[in-house]
């Protein structure tokens, strides 16, 4: 009875409430994690020096708020989503059946992957070819495919720490994980021969071979994390042998908690992945819906300020919090003046 | 005990084995409660513990009082009328800032030696710029004046004052240097920088990673109030209603026993599903704007109802019949008993389970999650009713949301929303114990 009479008077009060539902003078957006930071920052500082209002940035994943973006078209739908990773042609289509046929894509910076463990442990150096031969659930030994028997980082690889392997590593809702997955370990397979080994051993077929590359250990050496950063460093801080996976930006505000380990000589840093010198890194996107442009106030402002040198250059707060400066910033200016929608993938 | 027949005509002062036994398994099972009492308190403790000794610091904070000059130049190039004033951003504004604190220190003496302008323009929280452009917005015949000018100080100084940045760790961050942190100790001992109670945290909206030290409870405490508000207005009446039916009038059928078992089940089902029910039907079907209290408001009344339904019920139920005879009996309707005898002396009961049932909603993070209330809010919602409809955040979603942060200085201002949390959660209970105690009556 209570239940009926409620979903009455849920009705009534948004009928009552539509009106006023319609006329939104704040800019939505959702999406990354990643992004999170950046983008609260940029909404800051517009609310301050424009006359809008501040815009209203959620969390969820990249691929919650690319979802939420193709919703539809209209003001209790958002209009910007964040990503960390590219747009999907599920999700265009997605978008397209639901009337949200033109978006334009703004890439406004990199940011890097590094691996660290704790302060007071040793420091690594490693190559891609390592992670694959600690945490692949299959690695090469003798011409054959076995088992992976590694249990420390010297059997590894003899120079490394006489350390038990122990990763935390992103777990899989996390675009950060595609990266790993894609620049690590499937790099690392490749560096080793041991991609060729999974394709004979799938019969010559390529994807498989991949998909075998990127199957890891399940015998408790890496552990996804599902959560935040800030989970990998308390995980971390319990366990001090472990290595865990991390944002650029992320270390940068615990560098004294963490050391950093190289990535095939190089330490990363924003010069040496703005330079692509440093391997593991990946654009960071935000989606717009067009047709959301001049109906909600002050979005073509605010997505001019998000890639304006003001914020996303070299030396604008965002490079001061981690952001790698895209060195094709100015095109990405001209593109967002000018309200280019993205055209379809290639 | 030796002799078969003595423990059956023993003496009474010597208690033979079973009743040893008895005796043993009583004491055993005192021990068991005292140790399971024990051990919550020192879970308690020592969650008290953590939350204040890690939170009270978000409650005083570092602030740097400099006397600046508002040099036209930077703050006004193009005149002083409002639109080119505006025309200035916050970053005009941190140049301002850096030519001026190095002007400042030295005037005061204090030793800058090897430290740029940046560096030390660095020490100040990043809000500074946008304070002091504020203000010259609001009164524009400040240009050129010099004024007294409270800054805080950025979030890793004022974690060194508190002891979470020390020296060693200032050596390995990137975001402060020991450099920094002995000028900041210097300008302490001139009586520059001082820990001050900091009512911003109260008061002031949520900030961004760049600026830890500014971040506050307001526009999550409004968000939480406006929210408590729609749950006490829609779930008490449609709450007591429902009881009332349920309990006075329903026929006694199968119908009614399944609307009963149900409300015991809707008050035990988890709290995100009524954030997906609110997801669909108040924002996707009738279209409410996402991120409002006003969708918060609704999902946590859907939530409270079933617990304000079962304790309503309670209370009636323990008015005794007897009241309800004696008013039909000397003539009353059916209502008028209910209204005039069995409400009043059931009200006790029902206001304590809508306080709990308050108290429980204010802590549920869980359904905003999905109806976008974990957000990044900075503008205060406008005031009540079209305040429900702007987007807004909660307090237990702005702990969740600092928690999550990278800046360790955001940990402490999890905590202390923690404290903020609690205090409201204990007042809210307390004025449910004295509300019992005061006027419930028993029979």
């Amino acid at each position: 009875m209570s239940f009926v009479k409620l979903s009455a008077s849920a009705l009534a009060i948004a009928a009552v409430s539509a009106t006023a539902a319609m006329a939104r003078d704040n800019i939505q957006s959702a999406g990354s994690s990643t992004v999170l930071p950046y983008a609260t920052i940029v909404a800051e500082a517009f609310g301050e020096n424009f006359d809008f209002p501040t815009p209203v940035v959620e969390s969820g994943g990249s691929g919650a708020g690319r979802k939420k973006l193709c919703e539809g078209v209209g003001e209790n739908t958002i209009d910007i989503a964040n990503s960390s990773s590219r747009i999907s042609q599920s999700d265009i289509d997605l978008c397209k059946s639901n009337g949200v046929t033109e978006i334009m894509e703004v890439r406004f910076g990199y940011d890097g992957i590094v691996f660290a463990s704790d302060i007071k442990g040793p420091t690594f150096a490693f190559t891609p070819a390592d992670w694959y031969a600690a945490l692949a659930a299959k690695v090469v030994k003798d011409g054959k495919l076995i088992d992976n028997p590694n249990k420390t980082w010297s059997d590894v690889r003899a120079d490394l720490p006489n350390q038990p392997i122990l990763a935390f590593i992103p777990g899989t809702k996390h675009g950060t994980r595609e990266v790993f997955d894609e620049k690590v370990v499937h790099a690392g397979c490749k560096a080793t021969g041991a991609e060729e080994a999974f394709i004979a051993a799938a019969g010559g077929d390529k994807a498989a071979g991949k998909k075998g590359c990127m199957t890891l250990r399940t015998d408790g050496v890496s552990v996804d994390i599902d959560g935040d950063y800030t989970e990998t460093l308390a995980r971390i801080d319990a366990n001090k042998t472990a290595i865990g996976v991390f944002g650029l930006s992320f270390y940068q505000n615990n560098m004294d908690k963490l050391v950093v380990a190289t990535m095939s000589g190089v330490t990363p840093s924003v010069d040496s992945v703005a330079n692509g010198s440093y391997p593991v890194s990946r654009p960071l996107y935000f989606y717009v819906k067009k047709a959301h442009l001049g109906v909600i106030p002050g979005l073509k402002e605010y997505i001019e300020f998000f890639v304006s040198d003001d914020m996303a250059g070299p030396n604008g707060p965002l490079a001061a919090y981690g952001l790698v400066s895209d060195p094709e910033l100015a095109k990405t200016q001209e593109a967002v003046a000018a309200e280019t929608p993205m055209g379809p993938l290639n | 005990m030796t002799d078969a027949t003595a423990s059956v005509h023993g003496s009474l002062f010597q208690a033979d084995a079973r009743t040893r036994r008895r005796r043993a398994a009583e004491t055993r099972f005192r021990a068991y409660g005292l140790g399971a009492v024990i051990l919550s308190v020192l879970a308690l403790v020592f969650l008290l513990s953590s939350v204040l000794g890690n939170g009270t610091g978000a409650f005083r904070q570092s602030v740097i009082r400099l006397e600046i000059t508002l040099d036209p130049a930077i703050v006004a190039p193009k005149g002083t009328d409002p639109e080119a004033l505006a025309k200035v951003t916050t970053i005009g504004y941190g140049r301002l800032l850096d030519q001026e604190v190095i002007a400042e220190l030295t005037a005061k003496g204090i030793d800058t030696a090897g430290m740029s302008a940046k560096d030390i323009s660095a020490m100040l929280s990043k809000e500074a710029a946008a304070d002091l452009r504020r203000m010259v917005l609001a009164d524009p015949s400040l240009i050129g004046q010099t004024i007294t000018f409270d800054a805080f100080a950025n979030g890793r100084i004022d974690g060194y004052f508190k002891g979470r940045v020390t020296m060693e760790s200032a050596a390995l961050d990137s975001n402060v240097s020991p450099a920094q942190l002995l000028l900041a100790e210097r300008m302490r001992d001139a009586g520059l920088l001082r820990l001050a109670f900091n009512p911003g945290f109260l008061t002031a909206p949520d900030a961004s990673e760049l600026r830890p030290e500014v971040a506050g409870l307001g526009v999550a405490i409004l968000g939480s109030a406006y929210m408590m508000m729609i749950v006490l207005v829609l779930a008490l009446p449609l709450g007591v209603a429902a009881s009332i039916y349920l309990e006075e009038f329903a026929p006694k059928n199968k119908l009614t026993d399944l609307i009963e078992v149900n409300i015991s089940n809707l008050a035990a089902v988890p709290s995100i599903v009524f954030g997906i029910l609110g997801l669909a039907i108040f924002i996707n079907f009738a279209g409410l704007p996402q991120s409002a209290p006003i969708v918060g408001g609704l999902v946590l009344t859907l939530m409270t109802l079933p617990t304000i339904i079962i304790s309503t019920r309670a209370a009636l139920k323990a008015v005794p019949p007897s009241i309800r005879d004696a008013a039909l009996g000397v003539g009353a309707s059916k209502m008028q008993a209910i209204f005039h005898h069995v409400l009043p002396l059931a009200m006790p009961g029902i206001l304590t389970g809508t306080i709990i049932g308050l108290a429980q909603a204010l802590g549920e993070t869980a359904p905003l999650l999905l109806i976008g209330m974990v957000a990044f809010v900075r503008d205060f919602p406008a005031a009540p009713p079209e305040g429900f409809f702007d987007p807004a955040s909660a307090l237990p979603v702005q702990v969740y949301n600092w928690t999550t942060r990278a800046d360790p200085a955001f940990m402490e201002r999890a905590s202390g929303a923690i404290i903020v949390l609690l205090v409201f959660l204990v007042a809210m209970n307390a004025v449910a114990i004295v509300l019992r105690r005061r006027f419930e009556r028993r029979w």
